[in-house]
């Protein structure tokens, strides 16, 4: 079995809901999450973040709803961090 | 958890703002407008409270409508023009996100609140005179409570305002209290 331990993201979102709310919905898809959101570059309408999310099995497909159903935009897996272990561990 | 979506949806569109002030603007408009009519058929010394209250309903009524029908399409307009600079802000599609569902549900949030302040509002106003009709006694004619009604509301409107504003709260009241009664007064000497 592959967990996904840590990702970093780069993303694209509308100014609102504001950054707090953003980490703390990505943060809601899971039990363990530890979130941090950095503000890369602000636009008029936009702005442009790096999210890293570390957990002990990161849902990578809810934290992508969870992008989407906030107005983001994924642009880019940066980094990425799995752990593999036995079978049935 | 609607009422917590609802909530999210008018956080994200900043809309909370814009339904205060529809609720005020089209509150004062149904609430003046019924002031005018039971003063008007004050003057004329109406005892047909029957034709009062048909008169009060319909205005009543047709406030609603216009309110509803007004704000719904202008809203969607603008929210739809706001979504459009948005995606191409953000070169994508947004319709199945939080924004796409603010296009579509906050412009029937602010229709409901524009169209129901003037029909609640007004038929508070005509309460006294339904009340008289089935036969309550009234302290004062029916015609003069519903027009005491009727300052009362526009005053607690200005008082509503008057806590928005953080204004001192007899002052706001007071201001809107003397928009109603010049409006009498003008009907009054019209008349």
């Amino acid at each position: 079995m592959i967990s996904l331990k840590r990702i970093v993201l780069d993303i694209l979102k509308p100014h609102h809901p504001d950054a707090l709310e953003f980490a703390r919905s990505i943060a809601a898809c899971g039990d363990d999450y530890h979130v941090l959101l950095t503000v890369i570059e602000m636009d008029e309408k936009t702005e442009t973040l790096q999210v890293v999310v570390e957990g002990d099995d990161v849902d990578m497909d809810q934290v992508r709803e969870a992008i989407t159903r906030l107005g983001g935009s994924l642009h880019s897996i940066d980094v990425v961090e799995v752990q593999s272990a036995p079978d049935g561990e | 958890m609607a009422l917590e979506r609802i909530g999210f949806l008018l956080h994200i569109t900043r809309s909370h703002g814009i339904i205060r002030r529809y609720f005020v603007v089209n509150g004062f408009d149904g609430a003046l407008t019924m002031l005018g009519i039971v003063t008007g058929f004050y003057v004329g010394d109406t005892q047909d409270l029957q034709l009062v209250i048909g008169a009060c309903v319909g205005a009543a009524i047709a406030l609603t409508m216009s309110g509803l029908s007004s704000a719904y399409i202008s809203e969607r307009a603008e929210r739809r023009k706001a979504l459009a600079e948005l995606e191409e802000s953000m070169m994508a599609d947004l319709g199945d996100s939080a924004h796409g569902s603010a296009v579509r549900w906050v412009p029937l949030l602010i229709a409901a609140v524009n169209g129901m302040a003037p029909l609640l509002l007004s038929l508070l106003i005509t309460l006294p005179l339904a009340l008289a009709q089935w036969g309550l006694p009234l302290p004062l004619s029916p015609l003069v409570m519903a027009m005491v009604t009727a300052l009362a509301v526009i005053f607690l409107l200005g008082v509503f305002l008057g806590q928005i504003g953080q204004i001192f709260w007899l002052l706001s009241g007071a201001q809107t209290l003397i928009i109603a009664l010049c409006t009498m007064v003008i009907i009054l000497l019209v008349g």
